[in-house]
């Protein structure tokens, strides 16, 4: 299925799509066709964001929208991420639809009271009674001596709140599909998307459809060893394949997609085929998507495991800024290829 | 403006029928059934029933903590309240959310969160929702001078000036945030002078006049409905009884006596029921008749609620999420 696949390269894509008869958009136009076909399907849907009318257009992602739409449903912002917040579920509980926009995961921290105390339990708290319709996107940083505010991948401090959904799309076509669902969702969703993710390209249909949460994808067949591969790391993992390949291992790739909801089913059925495991993530080591799904394989299969699970996530450091340093801090193909050698019988 | 007699009626019955509420709280909670904590707001009951009296179907009011009185003044069915507060199945919330967090969406109240300051932005928001779609709704922040020490009340009274939008900021000050007096928070304890910066009408009226209350409302929605922008109502009044519970601060040596003896000769209640009895618009006949009403209501409603089934345990997690599917668990 084209939809499933990752291409860890542009020419890989690009060698592919026209010969298929595909329509290839990259990630970032993936999620700017999806909000214009949304602004214009739904008049309660609306963009807000500091910066979202400017020159840069969010990297690109509302880049035009405002000057379609204008500048009332591609609303700019004061830099007042806590305050911002309510103010989009505050519209969301009058009936509208917002789409959140943060340049950086980092500033999720700042509305951390708005999302964790009031979106999330909003349904819950009110007995079922109303629902908080709020989509917040925010972007993981990299590179540039972005540093240790601007390069934050924060979305696991959200894992453990109750009543949010958090998606880590790693493909164009996840991109559209997932924001889709999410804004047409009747609870709070956290969008999740990697700067590094914004070129990939990939194949995504024309119109609106929807990916549902929860349902992990497949994204590469193979027998000795399952990667878990949330985000950014799928891409990472598709190079790590290629090369484990030519070494005469098979690796299965699953992407989660989303990492709340989890589906473990997809997770199980993979371990249980290669019986062993290594969790990639684009996330500190500690508590994150990588944590909880070691502990729910070791929970609901843990003799399905021929070789200890192995994590590959940033170290507990904080991101720095040297490009040196950078380079020894993130995790890449070699250290997935790594990790699976070592497991390997 | 003089109030017609109608709505001078429902002023007095809104105060009596939340002072009341309340008082029976303070009866029942020794029984230690009433397993939530509640923040009563006795002593402030005019500031609820004068705002609330301003708003029409499809504005929206979002409280605090202290919310009793807003959700009755806007027409909350006292069994639904008392049942949650009981942690009943038929409480408003399902006993999911206690004293804290009652819900009537059908009456304009989408549901109430105790993080002091929390619920200001959200009443923007909901402004900035009927402005986009062009209605004459408007939305109501109701907070204490607590929230005034929060940073997101510049940040949503900045905002809906910026955008003229349809809100009221109604400040309900009672001069304590817990047990702590304003004076020892803030540098300018006058609330209305530090928000005036923003750019927008602050007015600052006696809280414990319902009449006053009501024309100050009045004003500003009528500003918010015509498209004129936020105001700024701060009201002075003064909380009887503890942060939390039913007993009284005094007792517990948190505030001078005397502070309190003098508020008390300035009850609200008693305020209005006396005005109106000298402009002959009730008797004393018709005061007590509302008073034996209202506690028949109140009883029959505490009743119920008592005798109301507990939430299933198996039910749980009913109500996280609107969609369940299967990986939700």
């Amino acid at each position: 299925m084209p939809w499933t696949h990752i291409y860890a390269d542009k020419e890989d894509w690009e060698g592919l799509a026209p010969e298929k008869g595909l329509r290839s958009l990259s990630y970032v136009q993936a999620l700017n066709e999806t909000q214009e076909l949304l602004l214009e399907s739904d008049p309660a849907v609306f963009v807000l964001g500091e910066g979202v009318d400017d020159p840069g257009g969010v990297f690109g992602s509302t880049l035009g929208l405002a000057g379609k739409f204008g500048k009332k449903r591609v609303l700019d912002l004061p830099i007042a991420e806590n305050g911002m917040t309510g103010v989009a579920l505050g519209a969301a509980l009058a009936g509208m639809r917002p789409i959140f926009v943060h340049m950086r995961t980092d500033f999720l921290l700042m509305c951390a009271d708005q999302i964790a105390n009031h979106a999330a339990k909003w349904r819950y708290m009110s007995g079922g009674n109303q629902g908080a319709p709020l989509v917040i996107r925010a972007i993981i940083g990299r590179g540039w001596g972005s540093a240790a505010q601007h390069s934050q991948a924060l979305q696991s401090m959200f894992l453990p709140v109750p009543g949010l959904r958090i998606f880590t799309p790693a493909t164009p076509y996840d991109a559209k599909g997932l924001l889709v669902w999410a804004v047409k969702s009747k609870d709070p969703v956290l969008f999740i998307e990697h700067r590094w993710l914004y070129g990939s390209v990939g194949y995504v249909p024309e119109g609106l459809y929807t990916v549902e949460p929860g349902q992990a994808v497949v994204r590469r067949q193979g027998t000795d060893a399952t990667v878990v591969a949330v985000s950014h790391m799928n891409i990472e993992a598709a190079r790590a394949a290629r090369a484990l390949s030519a070494r005469g291992i098979s690796i299965e790739i699953v992407d989660p997609r989303t990492i709340a909801p989890l589906d473990m089913e997809t997770i199980l059925k993979s371990v249980e085929k290669t019986g062993r495991l290594v969790i990639c993530d684009c996330a500190c080591r500690t508590g994150g998507a990588a944590s909880e799904i070691a502990a729910r394989v070791a929970e609901a299969g843990p003799s399905l495991l021929r070789a200890p699970v192995a994590r590959v996530t940033f170290p507990d450091i904080p991101t720095p800024a040297s490009p040196v340093l950078e380079e020894a801090y993130y995790p890449g193909a070699k250290d997935i290829a790594r990790a699976v050698a070592e497991i390997m019988p | 403006m003089s109030l017609a007699e109608e709505k001078v009626r429902g002023l007095l019955e809104t105060m009596v029928l939340v002072r009341r509420f309340e008082e029976k709280i303070v009866e029942v909670y020794g029984a230690q059934d009433m397993k939530s904590p509640v923040h009563l707001c006795i002593g402030q009951e005019a500031v609820a029933a004068g705002v609330c009296a301003n708003l029409k179907p499809g504005d929206l009011q979002f409280s605090t903590h202290r919310n009793h009185g807003h959700c009755l003044a806007r027409g909350a069915d006292p069994a639904a309240l008392y049942a949650e507060f009981y942690g009943r199945e038929t409480g408003c919330c399902h006993g999911r959310g206690g004293s804290m967090h009652p819900s009537f969406p059908e009456l304009g109240i989408p549901g109430t969160t105790a993080i002091v300051g929390g619920t200001i932005p959200l009443a923007v928001g909901a402004g900035l929702a009927f402005s986009m779609r062009g209605q004459d709704n408007l939305a109501v922040a109701f907070f204490g001078d607590g929230a005034s020490d929060q940073g997101i009340l510049a940040e949503s009274v900045s905002f809906a000036v910026l955008h003229r939008l349809p809100v009221l900021f109604v400040c309900e000050n009672n001069g304590y945030a817990v047990a702590s007096p304003l004076s020892a928070r803030q540098p300018d304890p006058d609330v209305s002078a530090r928000m005036a910066g923003f750019g927008l009408p602050t007015v600052v009226e006696d809280g414990n006049n319902a009449a006053a209350v009501y024309v100050a409302a009045a004003e500003a929605a009528a500003r918010a409905r015509a498209g004129e922008g936020p105001t700024f109502l701060e009201f002075k009044t003064y909380r009887w009884q503890g942060h939390v519970g039913p007993e009284c601060d005094v007792e517990r040596g948190c505030r001078p006596a005397e502070e309190l003896a003098a508020w008390k000769k300035r009850c609200p209640v008693a305020l209005f029921t006396r005005a109106l009895l000298e402009k002959g618009v009730v008797d004393e006949a018709y005061v007590k008749d509302l008073y034996e009403k209202t506690d028949q209501r109140l009883d029959k409603a505490l009743a119920e609620a008592r005798k109301s089934p507990f939430p299933d345990p198996a039910d749980i997690g009913r109500g996280v999420f609107a969609e369940t599917g299967k990986a939700d668990s």
